[in-house]
């Protein structure tokens, strides 16, 4: 623990040039937290994966030291051993201005439990870069940091900059090139302050919502659908004691940059910046591993390339971007391609193909071999015929003479794959098997696996010994390995994020499927034709409804949640303040008033009511009095004023009338019970009386009905004034 | 230019009561003592429009309008003049005169409009861009009356209404988002399928549809026949407009074309375009790929129609006449800071009997007098339009006000922004605050008034 030791005698701040300065610090999380990178990452941190041949966290700290950041604290979480024992080992451990610090922790889960460990360490002094170790940047920090400082010294609430990149995402697929989902970002151009964030986003949904205020605030906005979130924050010191305030935030956006933008109580603000000739991406997943590996080789993120950045080991950039090392045998007959990466100690035999890709060290490769855009690790033995496109081959893998490996295949470390055999496309095949549950919560699930059985015994070769059983011999003859089988509905978008470029015909069928999405959009939203021509439409109205149903789809989803939460909270008889915690996070994810949460949980008492068995009117009243003598008290805490009890006897009236006849009859009776259960004042009531009056006769109906009981309550308000 | 003008110049306008009656119709509200019709016919003069329909509300206005522009612009401008029922909203105006439309473009104009925006500028933008409606956009005025400005600047800023919201493209040509209405005071809610077209909008809300649009012809007449229930060309017409103009990308001919032929062989090249676009991306793009990907801005609404804005400069002036607010606003810029609109449009009106001042009278900057009236002793008139043969008595006082033509003011009346129409009497010691009086009204002596609207019985 080298670096550790380093970090107690930081550059201890005695004159006081340093007081008044904080040396720029950074947080670097080696660990993503996410499982994409599977089957690789259970035997390999994410982040000492080879990225053209050199593993991604140096592409991360060469940057944060040339941008001039003079401490990192690296966050580890899964696989921490081997990548402390890696920091020790590399260079970084002994650069003089440059403090490289490993914090390790074996229960975080996400970003957010690794921001509170390192609140509680209480090592930041000041404004720090937040990254993770998988990021390649060339940017400079200078213009953003004294952006964020100036902000800040303006504007105490300025706690973060973000840095975003242009880049559109393609208009079929709706990813970025790097494989992400498209992202919709509003900026104010003149503030650049960060105004919504949606990153999930939902097919389905056709519209963005910006608030109102927003707009009210905000003259000019602009929606951005051409940006992308490169990952690289600078954050003040606030940023961490909000993570330990929120105990809930997990997600660094999803939880964090939402919550912080919804919330306007604290009244804090993100800002972005803008890069535009440098380079800065993150390596989320194997599309932009393959993304990145590219720009690397075509030297978009000088001066990160590889014959810079490995220092030592002699590799000649030739023409066409042919990287090669010092001692690499090539035959002459060989045909070593454009953009094309050859690591030391490497063999290539005669006839055999190469472009587009990354071959590490110390490989074998035989003869008439085609690669094409693969990805191809250390120490891997190619034997004669292969042919592979379009995958990425880990270290100590073997390939027996005449396999062949389909696009987007990923082989693990030291899978052997037999003679003559084909691996499928978008296969994922490992020596250990795959983990038999998906929980739905994938962070957690990830971490959960690694920091108990992923955790012993990984050295940095993947030294291990797993034990195959009989169906380890999936491979062919000879072969060795799992080949993991592709979860149900994940597998129609396994090519999205897969190293192998989009097949052309899923464009295709892609484009087909958008352009009936716009057909059913032209017979719904009354778009016009192509030729400028108008298709008639039967309803005259029908722009102007197809507004209102979409927000009213909003509410029917909430209101099918509540009810889902509230027959959860009857059956499994959770507490009342926890049903009411529950619906109020629903409230908060759906954006909706409190006087719809209210709405929606009589309407689901109601709906139990009606159907829980019973033979007659009686019954039925009889069930609706349990259920809201029960629930009375989740019922009245979204009850907090008038408005919302009138809305409580609306709906009841609107379910009267459609969806549960059965209560016609017993309006008056119900209502009188809630009353009774002190759920709607009498001001409530009568209010409801008032505003009916003067309605269609169709619509007095229930008015009607309880006109006796409003009779009496409004004669019992007389008295009690009499008195 | 092969441009027809649709003035929209209306009738009775309940907002304007009092201010409007049988004999003076809203085209003719006098702003800086010129009918403000005058405003818009002088600026399409200017830019040369001259084949005009100008369509008013009710047949009995269109009689009084006609009479006046035949008086005035005769030999200048070729008007017809179209009387239409009340209360069919301006795209039923539209579709009432949808038959002596002619022309490929056609401008409409509403005839409250005063501002400098040239209109040849709009039809310039929108035959430019071969779009299906151009819309004219300007930033939203500084209402109220003057003291706002002074003290509770920021309270102001806030208050500043919004009219609109407006989505536009990067390069601020195209109309990608409309909300009009009740909309605005909703969360917006803006669709996704354009922005991924295009990449990025701004959304503004500081800027105001000025009512002057330019219409492919074809397009607006269809939509008008199609959609029977569109009352406006503000809230139904332009929306729809901007709401379907990017269909799919990816459209094939499959629906017979319209007149504009055109068209065909745009939409056969876009879809080679486009196929050669996903083949292009099927292999990995190469880092800054974004010319190929991103469409020039024109292609995501090629396929369609284009909605296109004209965005008036911030110094431009831009404001209707459609509140009684907006008229005392108006007659106190175009006589103050906007007083450039003033130039060129009746080069007669200031010569003719010059108005008498009495001894001590002052009139301050910002105010004019028609000719022919005359001011007693001792009168100070600030910031206020006082009408053609006017007779002011002494010790009168007229601030912030419109006084019409033929009025007569008592000894010591005093008038703060109000505004007196035409043969109206005030006798002596009038005091009159935010007051409006119709036409021919007697306001007996030393009455006072504040904030009320003053009218004879209609008979």
């Amino acid at each position: 623990m080298g670096a550790q030791k380093k970090s107690a005698t930081p550059r201890v701040s005695e004159d006081p040039e340093d007081l008044a300065r904080n040396p720029l610090q950074a947080i670097l999380l080696a660990d993503s937290f996410a499982t994409t990178f599977r089957p690789i990452t259970l035997e390999r941190p994410k982040v000492l994966l080879p990225l053209v041949n050199i593993p991604m966290i140096d592409y991360t700290l060469a940057w944060l030291e040339s941008a001039g950041v003079e401490e990192v604290f690296v966050f580890c979480c899964a696989h921490s051993k081997q990548v402390i024992d890696y920091l020790e080992s590399s260079q970084w451990s002994s650069k003089p201005n440059f403090i490289v610090t490993t914090i390790e922790s074996h229960n975080s889960i996400s970003a957010g439990d690794a921001l509170r460990l390192i609140y509680e360490r209480n090592v930041i002094h000041g404004d720090f870069v937040l990254i993770s170790g998988d990021t390649v940047s060339n940017m400079l920090l200078t213009e953003a940091l004294q952006e964020h400082r100036e902000r800040k010294k303006k504007d105490a609430n300025a706690i973060m900059t973000m840095v975003v990149k242009q880049s559109k995402p393609s208009p079929i697929t709706q990813q970025s090139r790097l494989g992400t989902d498209e992202l919709f970002m509003a900026i104010n151009p003149v503030t650049k302050q960060l105004l919504c964030y949606e990153d999930k986003a939902e097919y389905s949904k056709g519209f963005i919502s910006l608030d109102k205020t927003l707009i009210a605030d905000n003259p000019s906005i602009i929606l951005h659908n051409d940006k992308q979130d490169c990952y690289i924050d600078i954050c003040s010191q606030e940023v961490l004691s909000l993570f330990t305030d929120n105990f809930d935030y997990q997600h660094l956006r999803r939880h964090f940059v939402k919550g912080l933008l919804v919330d306007d109580i604290m009244g804090y603000k993100i800002f972005t910046h803008e890069i535009h000739s440098s380079y800065a991406a993150r390596i989320d997943n194997f599309r932009s591993y393959d993304t990145i590996s590219k720009d690397i080789i075509q030297r978009w993120t000088y001066p990160f390339v590889p014959d810079i950045l490995s220092g030592s080991t002699a590799i000649k950039v030739e023409r066409q971007g042919t990287y090669r090392a010092s001692d690499v045998t090539v035959s002459r007959s060989a045909d070593i391609g454009s953009f094309t990466f050859i690591g030391q100690g490497t063999k290539i035999g005669n006839d055999t193909k190469i472009s587009h890709s990354v071959v590490g060290e110390g490989c074998t490769i035989g003869s008439n071999v085609t690669i094409e855009g693969c990805y191809i690790w250390n120490n891997v033995t190619i034997e004669d015929g292969c042919q592979l496109r379009h995958a990425i081959v880990c270290d100590g893998v073997i390939m027996k003479s005449g396999a062949v490996l389909q696009p987007g295949v990923i082989l693990s470390f030291k899978v052997v794959v037999g003679q003559q055999f084909v691996v499928p496309a978008y296969s994922k095949v490992s020596l250990l098997q795959q983990p038999t549950h998906l929980d739905s919560d994938e962070e957690l699930e990830y971490a959960d696996n690694t920091s108990g059985t992923g955790e012993p015994g990984y050295k940095l070769n993947g030294d291990i010994t797993p034990d195959l059983s009989e169906t380890a011999y999936e491979l062919g003859a000879g072969g060795v390995g799992y080949i993991w089988s592709v979860f149900e509905g994940v597998q129609d978008e396994e090519w999205r994020q897969s190293v192998a470029p989009i097949p052309t015909d899923k464009l295709i069928k892609l484009m087909l499927e958008k352009d009936e999405d716009d057909e059913q959009l032209t017979q719904d939203g009354n778009v016009f034709s192509a030729s400028g021509e108008l298709k008639a439409d039967s309803d005259d109205n029908g722009s102007g409804d197809d507004d209102n149903e979409d927000s009213g789809d909003d509410y029917v989803f909430f209101e099918k949640e509540v009810e889902a939460t509230f027959l959860r909270a009857v059956n499994e008889n959770v507490k009342v303040d926890h049903a009411v915690l529950e619906v109020n996070a629903l409230r908060l994810s759906y954006n909706m008033a409190s006087v719809d949460c209210a709405g929606a949980i009589f309407y689901s008492m109601m709906k139990l009511a009606v159907e829980s068995p019973h033979n007659s009117a009686s019954e039925l009243h009889k069930n609706a009095a349990d259920i809201i003598t029960k629930w009375q008290k989740l019922l009245k805490s979204f009850l907090h004023d008038i408005d919302e009890e009138i809305e409580v006897v609306l709906k009841f009236e609107e379910m009267c009338l459609e969806s549960a006849r059965e209560f016609a009859a017993l309006f008056p009776q119900i209502l009188h019970l809630l009353y009774d259960k002190e759920i709607l004042q009498e001001d409530a009531i009568l209010k409801w009386a008032d505003e009916k009056e003067g309605a269609d006769a169709a619509d007095k109906v229930f008015l009607k009905h309880s006109e006796k009981f409003i009779q009496w309550l409004k004669e019992a308000e007389e008295e009690d004034e009499d008195e | 230019m092969d441009f027809q003008v649709v003035v929209l110049a209306g009738g009775s306008s309940k907002n304007l009561t009092p201010l409007v009656s049988k004999e003076l119709p809203k085209p003719l509200l006098p702003v800086a003592n010129r009918p403000v019709l005058t405003y818009v016919l002088h600026q399409l003069e200017q830019s040369n429009l001259k084949d005009l329909i100008v369509v008013v509300e009710g047949e009995d206005a269109a009689l009084v309008v006609g009479a006046w522009i035949s008086g005035t612009f005769i030999d200048r401008l070729h008007v017809e003049i179209a009387a239409v029922p009340e209360d069919i909203g301006t795209a039923g105006a539209i579709r009432e005169i949808s038959h002596h439309l002619t022309t490929k473009d056609i401008l409409v104009v509403s005839g409250d409009l005063v501002s400098d925006v040239p209109p040849g500028a709009v039809a310039a933008t929108h035959r430019r861009h071969d779009a299906a409606v151009t819309a004219t956009l300007c930033s939203i005025p500084v209402s109220g009356p003057l003291e706002s400005g002074s003290s509770v600047g920021k309270d102001k800023a806030k208050k500043l209404g919004r009219y609109n919201i407006i989505g536009l493209d990067p390069g601020k040509q195209f109309l990608l988002h409309i909300a009009t209405g009740a909309e605005i005071e909703k969360d917006a809610r803006l669709p996704k399928r354009i922005l991924r077209a295009v990449g990025q909008m701004e959304i503004r809300s500081d800027l105001m549809d000025a009512h002057m649009y330019a219409f492919k012809r074809s397009v607006l007449q269809e939509v008008l026949e199609l959609k029977d229930a569109f009352q406006s060309l503000k809230e139904d017409v332009l929306p729809y407009l901007v709401r379907s103009q990017l269909k799919s990308e990816a459209l094939s001919n499959r629906t017979p074309q319209g007149e504009e032929n055109g068209n065909e062989k745009v939409t056969s090249l876009n879809n080679q375009v486009f196929v050669s676009r996903i083949l292009a991306n099927a292999s990995i793009p190469s880092f800054h790929d974004r010319s190929s990907e991103t469409p020039d801005g024109s292609a995501p609404t090629r396929k369609t129609h284009k909605c296109c804005a004209y965005i008036a400069s911030s110094s431009s002036y831009c404001v209707r006449l459609n509140s009684i607010q907006a008229f005392m606003d108006i007659n106190r810029d175009v006589t103050g800071e906007a007083d450039h609109l003033l130039s060129g449009t009746d080069p007669n009106n200031n010569i003719g009997p010059s108005p008498k001042l009495g001894t001590k009278t002052t009139v301050g900057p910002h105010s004019m007098l028609g000719e022919g009236s005359e001011v007693g002793d001792k009168c100070q008139v600030k910031r206020s339009v006082i009408g053609r043969h006017c007779r002011i008595g002494s010790h009168v006082k007229v601030v912030n006000s419109v006084v019409m033509n033929h009025v007569t003011i008592g000894d010591g009346c005093i008038i703060q922004g109000s505004v007196v129409c035409s043969n109206v009497q005030l006798q002596d010691r009038v005091v009159l605050k935010d007051c409006q009086v119709g036409a021919g009204f007697v306001v007996t002596a030393g009455s006072e008034y504040k904030a009320e609207s003053l009218a004879r019985k209609e008979k």
